[in-house]
């Protein structure tokens, strides 16, 4: 069904990565993509993904998962590498027209394709291996601090775990709506673009009205539930780092360390 | 006093342009007990869910008072402690789960409040086990049935530790089996915690469930009493358009068509015995 699809792309399991505190997890991912940006050399780009490759490894995620997420942006890539194959400096290796292609275009082109692919596979090894509900949760508590500077981190947080919660109830909803209006005699399936887009409109204003509905019904339900912000609010989950954070810790920080010692020891090929 | 009292009430929902519609409560007061079950029953649009909201200070009324505990509910700093000794659970389960885990909805409420982390495990799991729901704590509300989803609101109340629970209409969504599985739930928390339930409803079958049944119509209480008392009173009941259970209904055909029938049946095992009795 559709609504099993869309639920994100939550893998459950009990993996290394999986019990990995789910805020470290956020920060490491962070780190890793900006550190990812800054390989200039093929050293540090091995390194690089060979800390890709560990991730997924131990994220226990069938490799399946990790090609299904590579497929929805191997056209990118493939423009990106072809277009810096053509853009490189120095002396033409080929050339033909205004097309020449140069060692250090050679270079770019690899570098390009790598990083993104690094890129994508690391930030979908972090929502294979973390529930919505927990992403959430543990961006509100990064960005805590902020909370200083009047920055409604709460309610943000509130919001999103709202959003992830009424997506498998509102693609319901519409699957009932479509079914209805079919019933009705609908045409949702011919005519051009602007046919099918007009075809939408008896679809989407039922749903309208329906989340408002259901927002207001919402809205009285956690009243009820003494829900009044932020403020004095306790969690029944207390996440705490373990062995295994620190550990990942380490291992991150062991790359940074590769990476900028590559940086500083060879010279950048790009 | 009463454990909540409410003291001839007038609402009504005025529009944008300020201009008040017809009164949706109208005069209505009521008294409920401690440790009661009590069914407000009444047809659609007579009041019944602005009642409810009043009962836990989601509404204020217009004029009159409601009590909780001798609390006034138009005092503003009390409204929290209301709203934590009264838990109200709405018509639609789907609308009022809050997160995408059971366990983690269910926890809202006292998270709400303060409580801390260990405690708030603790009334989790208890009030799950108490709605029967313990096992399913780690899945996903869109994937339960919908008196499976309605068990869970109620647990997310009882997590909250109230003294009184009141439900708009919870079976009003339901099929039949979800529909019983919320009813036995609701008297084994009557009977077993002692839990005060005021449960709204316009189906006559889930009112004789309770100790005492409440009519409503045009914003006020029509009758009340015991539910054999009201539902004896089969031409009130009928001249403001509403039923009686089907077993009711049976015996006061019969005694129309000049057959005696002395005790009032409210449900099919009475019914039974009573038509035995007829036919002997």
């Amino acid at each position: 069904m559709i609504r099993d699809v869309t639920l994100g792309q939550y893998y459950p399991g009990k993996s290394l990565v999986h019990r990995l505190d789910p805020r470290v997890k956020i920060v490491l991912l962070v780190a890793c993509i900006v550190i990812i940006f800054c390989t200039f050399n093929y050293l540090s780009l091995a390194l690089v993904t060979l800390f890709t490759v560990m991730c997924i490894a131990s994220s226990g995620v069938p490799a399946k998962f990790y090609f299904k997420s590579l497929k929805v942006i191997i056209t990118i890539v493939v423009i990106t590498s072809v277009l810096n194959l053509f853009y490189g400096t120095g002396d033409p290796l080929w050339e033909w027209g205004i097309l020449k292609i140069t060692v250090n275009g050679i270079n770019r082109a690899i570098f390009v394709t790598v990083r993104i692919v690094c890129l994508i596979l690391i930030s979908s090894c972090l929502t294979f291996t973390t529930s919505p509900t927990d992403l959430s949760d543990a961006l509100e508590r990064i960005m805590k601090p902020l909370n200083k500077i009047h920055f409604p981190v709460h309610e943000i947080a509130m919001m999103m775990s709202l959003a992830l919660r009424f997506v498998p109830t509102l693609i319901e909803e519409t699957d009932k709506i479509m079914q209805a209006q079919k019933a009705r005699v609908a045409d949702m399936e011919s005519g051009n673009i602007f046919q099918r887009l007009k075809a939408l409109i008896p679809i989407l204003i039922p749903l309208f009205v329906s989340a408002f509905r259901r927002a207001y019904d919402l809205a009285t339900a956690m009243e009820c539930r003494c829900y009044k912000g932020g403020d004095g609010r306790t969690r029944m989950k207390i996440i705490h780092m373990s062995k295994l954070d620190v550990l990942a810790i380490i291992t991150a920080a062991l790359l940074i360390c590769g990476v900028v010692l590559c940086n500083i020891f060879l010279t950048a090929v790009m | 006093m009463s454990f909540i009292s409410v003291q001839n009430i007038v609402f009504s929902y005025s529009d944008d342009d300020g201009v008040s519609a017809k009164n949706a409560v109208n005069g209505l007061s009521i008294d409920i007990e401690k440790g009661e079950f009590i069914a407000l029953l009444g047809h659609n649009g007579c009041g019944k869910s602005t009642v409810a909201k009043h009962l836990n200070a989601m509404l204020l009324p217009d004029s009159g008072k409601v009590f909780v505990d001798g609390d006034d509910t138009s005092d503003e700093e009390k409204t929290y402690d209301i709203r934590k000794k009264v838990g109200l659970v709405l018509q639609n389960p789907d609308n009022q789960l809050v997160a995408s885990i059971v366990e983690e909805d269910v926890a809202f409420g006292p998270e709400n409040l303060g409580v801390p982390p260990e405690e708030i495990r603790k009334r989790v799991d208890e009030a799950l086990k108490i709605v029967d729901m313990y096992e399913y704590r780690t899945n996903a509300p869109f994937k339960l049935s919908g008196g499976q989803k309605q068990r869970v609101a109620i647990a997310g109340i009882l997590a909250m530790q109230p003294e009184c629970i009141v439900l708009d209409e919870p079976t009003a969504m339901l099929d039949p089996n979800g529909r019983d599985e919320v009813l036995s739930t609701l008297l084994k928390l009557n009977k077993e915690k002692n839990m005060t339930v005021v449960l709204i409803t316009h189906y006559m079958d889930e009112a004789v469930l309770a100790d005492r049944v409440a009519v409503m119509d045009e914003g006020k209480i029509l009758t009340q009493g015991k539910p054999r008392e009201v539902f004896s009173q089969v031409e009130l009941l009928k001249k403001h358009r509403l039923d009686v259970p089907q077993a009711a209904e049976l015996a006061y055909r019969l005694k129309g068509c000049g057959i005696s029938v002395d005790s009032l049946p409210l449900n099919e095992e009475e019914c039974v015995a009573l038509l035995e009795e007829v036919l002997k």
